[in-house]
C-alpha cells in the first residue's frame, strides 16, 4: 500500500480547487500566452491555459502554492487539455509531452517544498488527464448516428503519451477527470495499465465522471451506478464526480458511488452553478456549508473544488473535513 | 478480497445490470445474431440497420436484460458491421441501457466491439482452443476493456462433453484465469456446452443431465462464477413439434436453474411454464432430460406423435387484468383483445385531461409495441388486423368526447388514399394493406372498390393525400392503372404511387407504369412491404433517396426486362397453327354427355362444399406463407396459422349452420367442334350457334413441342367426330357484402376480411365440387372416380375447367360469351362489371373440357398478327382487342 492510500483510511485530503479561475486573476494577454518562444507562433494562443506552464511557468507555481497554503493535500497538474487532440486546436500536437511533463515537474517542485516544510503533512501532485473535446461513442453529426469523430485506439495512444510525460514529470497520482463519455475515460485507463505494465510500476488513479444536469446522467446517457460499473474493472484509488453541478446537486450521486464502490469516494463539485455571466458565485461559506453533508453522511474521502473554486473556498472545505472521519473503505455494501 | 459479498457479477448499459444469487435467471436477447436469425442477416446484408434496431429494440422491449450481438457470416464484414451495429445502438437510449454481449468466433470482431461500448459487456465467447498463451492473452485485453467474459468449456483436445470434461476444462479456465490474469471471478461465465438429447445415439443420453451436474459443480466449487448456454440446442431433435420442445426448454430450465444456472439464450416463444406442462409429457420429457430409463428416447418419440400439432389448450388467463392500466391496453392491443377494451379506454380517459391523450399516449404506445413486433417478424398479419379491431373500437369509444371537447385531430404519419380501380371489385389485399397502414399512425382515406379514375383524382385533390394506393385483381385493372398514372402525370401530381393486387407485378410496373409518371412509382405486393415503402417514401431523412433509387431500379428493372423480352423469338400466327396440338382424333375418348343443355344449381348446400376447400390460398391471402396442412405446424408461423384456421372453421360452421351466404351456379355442356384452328363452335337447337375464341401461343418451342390453343382440345369438325364442351359460372358470394358491412359496422376489419377470404374460398371449392359433379354424372366421362381432396387440389383428374382471365384464356372478352350462352345474370344473378370482373366477388365462371389430353397451360405472349386476327374474328375493333390484351402482347 503506498503513502497514499494509507492516508486515505486516516484522513480525508482535500484536493485543490480551479486553476483557471485563478489564472482569469492575471488577466494574460496574447502576448502573455506566447511569451518569447512562442511569439511567432502561426495560430492565435489566447486561451491555452496548459501553456502557461512553459510561458508563465511562475503564476503556474503560484497558483499551486496558494492552494497548498489554503490546505490542500493534492494538487492538479496544469494539463486539462495536455493530450495531441485537445492541443490540436492549437496546432501544438508536438509539444504534449513537453506541455505535461513541464506542468507535473512545477507542480511537484511546490509540492516538495511544502511537505519539507511540515512533513507530517505529505502533499501529492495529480496529474490531470481531461475527457478530449471529442466523444468515442457519440455522433457529432445527428444526421449520421454510426459516425464517431474519434476511435478507441486513437484516444488510447494519446492519453498514453500524456500519461507517460506526467509521470516523467513527477505526478504520484493520475486523475482521469470530467468525465463525459465513459468510453473514452475506458480508453484512458487503458493507456494507464499499459505503461503501469511496460513500467511495472503502481500508480494511484483517481476517476471522476461529471453528471451533466438534473437528469441525473453523464453526458453519455449513463446513471451514476452504470458509470461506476463501467469503469470498476481496473484497481482505482477512487471513483467521484466532479464539474457541472453544485455541490448539493452532486449528493445523491455520491450517495450511489458510496453505497456501491469498495473504492474511495471523491468529489470535487463547482461553486454553484454559473449565473448569467458565466461566473460563479457561491461564497467559500456557502459551499462549505453544503459539502457539511458529505461529511456528515460520510460520503467522501477526497474532497475538493472545480469551476469557480479559489484558496478561499479551499481554506473553508479543508477546516471543515479536518473535524470529520473519512468515509470507511473496504465498508460492506449492500446491492 | 475473495470473500467480499460485493462479488456479484455487475454489467452496465447506459443502465446498471447486477446479478446476484437471488436475481432471477438472467434471459439474453438472441434475435440480433446473424446466424440465428435469418431475418436479422437479411436486415445486415441489405443494410437496412433501421429495421436491424427495431429488432435490437424488440427484444429489449420485450424483456431481454442482455442483448447478444453476432456478425459471424461469411458474406459480410463482421469486424464493420459489428462496430457500426454497436455505434448505432449507442445512439438508441432505449436499446442501450442494457448490457451488450459482443459474439463473435473471432478474436478481432470482438476486440472491434470493445472498442466501441462504453458500459461493462460481455464477451462471448474465448477457451482453451487455441491454447493457454492464447487464452491468457485475450482474457488479459478483455480485463482491460472491462468486460466480463463467457469461456466455453473446450480445450486443446475438444469440446467438452462429458461431465469430467466440463469440470476439467472449467477448473483448469478458472485457475489460469484467476491466478495468472488476475481476473475478476465474478466476471466469469462458463458456458459448459448444451448438446442434444434423444438423438437415438447413446452417448447423447447424458448431454442434459451431464450439463446440468457440470452446472452444478461449477457453481459449487468454482466461487462466483456464472453459468450460462444456449438452451433450444437440447431439443434439436424434436424440431417442428413445437409442444415437446416447448416442455424440454421448460424442464431443462428448471433443472438447470436448480443447479446454478443463472443466465442464457432462451427463445421465450418456446418455453412452456413448467407448472403447465401436462402431467404425461413431463414425465416424458423428464426421462430423457434427467436420463431416467433406458428406453426415455423410444417413449418421448413414441409420445411426441400423439403431442404433434395438437394446439395448446387456450386456458383463460385473467391475471393480466390486474396489471396497470398501460399494460392491459398494450396487451389487449397486442393480443387482439377487444373484450375490455372499452373499459380500460375509459379509465384512461377520466385519468387524462383531453380525451386525445388516450389515443396518443396510451394506444399508441400500444399500438408502436404492435408495429415493432410485426416488423420484426414476431407478429403475423392476421393478428396485426385484429390489434386494429381493438384500437378502432377504443377510438370509436373515445371519439365523442373528442368532438365534444372540440380537440383537433392528432397528426397521423401521413394520409393514404386506397382504391381498388374502376371495372374491379377486389379488395382483400387492399383492406388488408390498408389496416396495416392504420395501424402504424397513417391515415387511410378508402375510396372502396370500382372507383373511377375521376373520383380518385378529385379524392386526393379534396384529402391532400400524401400517397395514392392502387389495387386489383384482374388483367383489364392494370390498363386502368396506367390511365390513372397517366391522368396524374398530366394534371402535375406529385405524390408517389403504390401498385398491388394478384394481377400487378413488378414488371408491368416498371415497363408500364413507372415510365408515364414522373413521380415515384412503387410495386408492393404484401402487406408487411407497405408499410416499409410508405415510411420510406414519407420520412423526410429518407425520401428524396429512395424515390431516386426507386426510380433507378424500375428503369434498370424496365431495361433489363426489355432486353429479355426481345431476345425470345414468336412465331407468326400461321405457323404456330401448324404447329398446333394435334391429338390422335378417336371416337373412344369421347364421351357423350348424360345431360345435354344449361342446368341450374339454386339454394345449393353450402356444407357439401367443406370437404373441398383448398386452405392454402386462403393462408397466403393472409401472408401467412406455406402448404396446408403442414403450415399448421410451421416453425415460425404454425402458431398464427393456427389461430387463424380456428377463426375461419368458426365462422364457416357460423356461415354454414345459419346459412348466411348462398351459393348458386348454372353450367351446360354442349355439342361442338374446332373450326378454323382456334375456334369452338357450338352447335344449339333453336338459336343461331355459339363460337369460343381462343388464343394461341406463339411463343418458338422446342421442335416436337406444339404452339397450343383450347380449340386445340376440341375434335375438329373435319374429323367427322362429334365433341362436346362445357361452361359454368358458379358463386357463393351472395351475402358476403352485407355480411362484411355488419362486421365493418362493428369496426371488426378482421372480420370483415375473414368472411370475404371464406367466401373466396367457398367459390372455389364450389367450382371444384361441381367440376367432379360432371365429370362423374352431367357428363359422366370418368364415372369411376375417386379423389381425395388433396388429388383434387392437386388436380389429378381428367379434363380441365379454365377460366377466361387465367392463364390458358387471358381474355375476359370470352366471359360474355359464356354469360350470353348460360344467361347467367338472368338465372343466378352474377354480373359483368366494365372491366368484365363477376360481382359478386367470390365467383368462378369457366369452360370445361373434356379429353383426356387435355391440360392447363399458359398462353404466354402473343404477336400482332394474332391480335388483328383475334379482332377480326371476333369482329371487333383493333385497338378494342388491344385494351383486353395487353398483358399478353410482345413488347416492340
Amino acid at each position: 500500500m503506498s503513502k497514499i492510500e494509507k492516508l486515505l483510511e486516516e484522513h480525508i485530503l482535500v484536493l485543490d480547487g480551479a486553476m483557471g479561475t485563478m489564472l482569469q486573476r492575471y488577466a494574460f494577454k496574447e502576448e502573455d500566452f506566447r511569451g518569447d518562444r512562442f511569439k511567432d507562433w502561426k495560430h492565435p494562443l489566447m486561451g491555452n491555459n496548459d501553456l502557461l506552464s512553459l510561458t508563465q511557468p511562475d503564476a503556474i507555481a503560484e497558483v499551486h502554492r496558494k492552494y497548498f497554503e489554503a490546505g490542500a493535500d493534492i494538487v492538479e497538474t496544469n494539463t486539462f487539455s495536455g493530450t495531441t487532440i485537445a492541443m490540436a486546436d492549437y496546432h501544438m500536437e508536438e509539444l504534449v509531452y513537453e506541455l505535461n511533463y513541464q506542468s507535473a515537474k512545477i507542480a511537484k517542485e511546490v509540492a516538495q517544498e511544502f511537505t519539507e516544510k511540515d512533513p507530517t503533512k505529505p502533499r501529492f501532485v495529480a496529474g490531470s488527464i481531461g475527457p478530449t473535446n471529442k466523444t468515442a461513442s457519440m455522433s457529432p453529426d445527428v444526421n449520421d448516428p454510426g459516425f464517431r469523430a474519434i476511435s478507441f485506439d486513437e484516444l488510447r495512444i494519446a492519453y498514453k503519451e500524456q500519461v507517460e510525460a506526467l509521470l516523467d514529470g513527477g505526478a504520484d497520482i493520475l486523475l482521469v477527470e470530467t468525465i463525459f463519455d465513459t468510453l473514452n475515460a475506458k480508453a484512458a485507463l487503458f493507456a494507464i495499465e499499459e505503461v503501469k505494465e511496460e513500467r511495472n510500476i503502481h500508480v494511484p488513479v483517481m476517476v471522476s465522471g461529471t453528471i451533466t444536469d438534473a437528469s441525473g446522467r453523464t453526458l453519455s446517457g449513463q446513471t451514476a451506478e452504470a458509470f461506476l460499473i463501467s469503469i470498476s474493472h481496473l484497481p482505482i484509488l477512487t471513483v467521484g464526480f466532479n464539474c457541472a453541478l453544485g455541490a448539493s446537486q452532486l449528493v445523491p450521486h455520491l450517495e450511489v458511488l458510496s453505497a456501491k464502490t469498495e473504492f474511495g469516494v471523491s468529489a470535487h463539485p463547482n461553486a454553484g452553478l454559473p449565473n448569467a455571466f458565466g461566473a460563479y458565485d457561491e461564497t467559500p461559506e456557502q459551499m462549505a456549508a453544503q459539502i457539511k453533508e458529505y461529511l456528515e453522511k460520510g460520503l467522501v474521502n477526497i474532497v475538493g473544488g472545480c469551476c469557480g473554486t479559489t484558496p478561499e473556498h479551499i481554506k473553508a472545505i479543508a477546516d471543515l473535513a479536518a473535524q470529520f472521519q473519512p468515509r470507511k473503505l473496504e465498508q460492506e455494501t449492500v446491492s | 478480497m475473495l470473500n467480499k459479498p460485493s462479488r456479484y457479477l455487475k454489467l452496465s448499459g447506459l443502465e446498471p445490470l447486477i446479478i446476484t444469487p437471488d436475481s432471477n435467471f438472467i434471459n439474453v436477447g438472441e434475435r440480433t445474431n446473424v446466424a440465428g436469425s435469418k431475418k436479422f442477416l437479411r436486415l445486415i446484408k441489405e443494410r437496412k440497420l433501421e429495421e436491424a434496431l427495431d429488432v435490437a429494440r424488440h427484444q429489449v422491449e420485450g424483456g431481454a436484460q442482455i442483448i447478444d450481438i453476432n456478425m459471424d457470416d461469411g458474406l459480410i464484414d463482421g469486424k464493420e458491421a459489428m462496430v457500426n451495429f454497436l455505434n448505432l445502438i449507442a445512439s438508441e437510449p432505449d436499446i442501450a441501457r442494457v448490457p451488450i454481449m459482443i459474439d463473435s468466433s473471432k478474436w478481432e470482431i470482438i476486440e472491434a466491439g470493445l472498442q466501441v461500448v462504453q458500459g461493462k459487456c460481455v464477451v462471448n465467447s474465448i477457451s482453451l482452443k487455441e491454447g493457454e498463451a492464447e487464452f491468457i492473452r485475450q482474457a488479459t485485453l478483455i480485463k482491460r476493456y472491462g468486460a466480463a467474459v463467457i469461456v466455453m468449456a473446450f480445450d486443446e483436445v475438444g469440446q467438452a462433453d462429458t461431465y469430467e470434461r466440463r469440470v476439467e476444462i472449467a477448473q483448469r479456465s478458472y485457475d489460469v484465469l484467476v491466478n495468472q490474469v488476475n481476473f475478476p471471478p465474478e466476471d466469469i461465465i462458463f458456458d459448459l456446452n448444451i448438446f442434444p438429447v434423444a438423438t437415438g445415439m447413446d452417448e447423447h443420453r447424458k448431454n442434459a443431465l451431464d450439463f446440468i451436474e457440470g452446472t452444478r459443480w461449477v457453481r459449487n466449487n468454482l466461487p462466483y462464477c456464472s453459468v450460462s448456454g444456449g438452451v433450444s440446442n437440447v431439443s434439436f431433435s424434436f424440431r417442428g413439434n413445437n409442444p415437446v420442445r416447448e416442455a424440454m426448454h421448460s424442464v431443462f430450465l428448471y433443472h438447470a436453474i436448480e443447479a446454478g444456472m443463472n443466465m442464457g439464450i432462451v427463445n421465450p416463444a418456446l418455453l412452456e411454464v413448467y407448472d403447465d406442462i401436462p402431467a404425461d409429457l413431463l414425465e416424458h420429457v423428464e426421462d430423457v432430460i434427467l436420463n431416467r430409463r433406458d428406453d426415455a428416447t423410444e417413449r418421448l418419440l413414441e409420445f411426441a406423435e400423439t403431442v404433434v400439432g395438437k394446439a395448446k389448450e387456450s386456458k383463460v388467463d385473467l391475471s393480466w387484468r390486474k396489471e396497470p392500466l398501460q399494460n392491459r391496453i398494450t396487451r389487449a392491443l397486442v393480443k387482439g383483445i377487444d373484450q375490455y377494451i372499452v373499459e380500460d379506454v375509459e379509465e384512461a380517459r377520466l385519468l387524462a385531461s383531453r380525451p386525445l391523450e388516450v389515443i396518443e399516449g396510451n394506444l399508441m404506445k400500444g399500438m408502436n409495441v404492435v408495429g415493432d413486433l410485426f416488423g420484426s417478424g414476431k407478429m403475423f398479419l392476421p393478428q396485426v388486423v385484429k390489434s386494429a379491431r381493438v384500437m378502432k373500437k377504443a377510438v370509436a369509444h373515445l371519439t365523442p368526447f373528442i368532438e365534444a371537447s372540440k380537440d383537433k385531430n392528432t397528426a397521423a404519419a401521413g394520409k393514404i388514399l386506397m382504391a381498388t380501380v374502376k371495372g374491379d371489385v377486389h379488395d382483400i389485399g387492399k383492406n388488408i394493406v390498408s389496416v396495416v397502414l392504420a395501424c402504424n399512425n397513417y391515415e387511410i382515406v378508402d375510396l372502396g372498390v370500382m372507383v373511377p379514375p375521376e373520383v380518385i383524382i378529385q379524392k386526393a385533390k379534396d384529402e391532400q393525400v400524401d400517397v395514392i394506393g392502387l389495387s386489383g385483381l384482374i388483367t383489364p385493372s392494370l390498363d386502368e392503372m396506367v390511365f390513372l398514372a397517366k391522368e396524374m402525370e398530366r394534371q402535375s401530381f406529385s405524390v408517389p404511387l403504390l401498385i398491388g393486387g394478384a394481377t400487378t407485378s413488378k414488371a408491368h410496373t416498371a415497363v408500364k407504369i413507372d415510365p408515364v409518371y414522373s413521380q415515384s412509382v412503387v410495386h408492393v405486393n404484401d402487406a408487411s412491404r407497405a408499410v416499409t415503402v410508405v415510411g420510406d417514401l414519407l420520412k423526410k431523412e429518407t425520401s428524396d433517396g429512395y424515390k431516386k433509387a426507386i426510380k433507378l431500379d424500375y428503369e434498370s428493372f424496365r431495361d433489363k426486362f426489355l432486353n429479355r423480352s426481345k431476345q425470345k423469338e414468336y412465331l407468326s400466327i400461321d405457323d404456330a397453327r401448324k404447329n398446333k396440338l394435334k391429338i390422335d382424333w378417336k371416337p373412344e375418348d369421347i364421351v357423350k354427355p348424360n345431360q345435354m343443355g344449361i342446368q341450374v344449381l339454386e339454394d345449393f348446400d353450402l356444407k357439401k362444399l367443406q370437404d373441398y376447400i383448398d386452405w392454402s390460398p386462403f393462408f397466403r391471402s393472409w401472408d401467412l406463407h406455406g402448404k396446408y396442412p403442414n403450415i399448421l405446424t410451421d416453425e415460425i408461423v404454425g402458431k398464427q396459422a393456427t389461430e387463424l384456421f380456428e377463426d375461419a372453421k368458426t365462422m364457416l360452421d357460423e356461415i354454414l349452420d345459419q346459412k348466411l351466404l348462398k351459393a348458386k351456379a348454372v353450367f351446360g355442356i354442349f355439342p361442338a367442334n374446332q373450326i378454323e384452328d382456334d375456334d369452338i363452335k357450338l352447335e344449339l337447337e333453336g338459336t343461331q350457334p355459339f363460337i369460343f375464341r381462343t388464343l394461341r401461343q406463339q411463343l418458338k418451342k422446342r421442335a416436337g413441342v406444339p404452339n397450343i390453343a383450347l380449340a386445340d382440345f376440341i375434335a375438329p369438325k373435319s374429323s367427322g367426330i362429334q365433341d362436346y364442351v362445357g361452361c359454368f359460372c358458379v358463386t357463393t358470394g351472395f351475402g358476403t357484402q352485407e355480411l362484411a358491412s355488419s362486421y365493418e359496422k362493428n369496426l371488426d376489419d378482421y372480420g370483415s376480411i375473414m368472411v370475404k377470404a371464406l367466401a373466396d374460398r367457398l367459390a372455389e371449392a364450389f367450382a371444384e365440387y361441381l367440376h367432379k359433379e360432371v365429370r362423374t354424372k352431367y357428363w359422366g366421362y370418368t364415372s369411376t372416380e375417386s379423389l381425395s381432396n388433396t388429388e383434387l387440389i392437386d388436380e389429378k383428374y381428367q379434363g380441365i375447367r379454365p377460366a377466361p382471365g387465367y392463364p390458358a384464356c387471358p381474355d375476359h372478352l370470352e366471359k360474355l360469351t359464356i354469360w350470353e350462352l348460360l344467361q347467367v345474370k338472368e338465372r343466378i344473378g352474377v354480373e359483368l362489371t366494365d372491366s368484365l370482373a363477376m360481382w359478386p366477388a367470390a365467383s368462378v365462371s369457366g369452360y370445361y373440357f373434356a379429353h383426356p389430353e387435355a391440360k392447363y397451360f399458359g398462353l404466354g405472349k402473343i404477336q400482332k398478327d394474332q391480335v388483328e386476327d383475334f379482332a377480326k374474328r371476333k369482329d371487333i375493333a383493333i385497338s378494342e382487342a388491344e385494351k383486353w390484351l395487353a398483358p399478353n402482347i410482345v413488347e416492340n
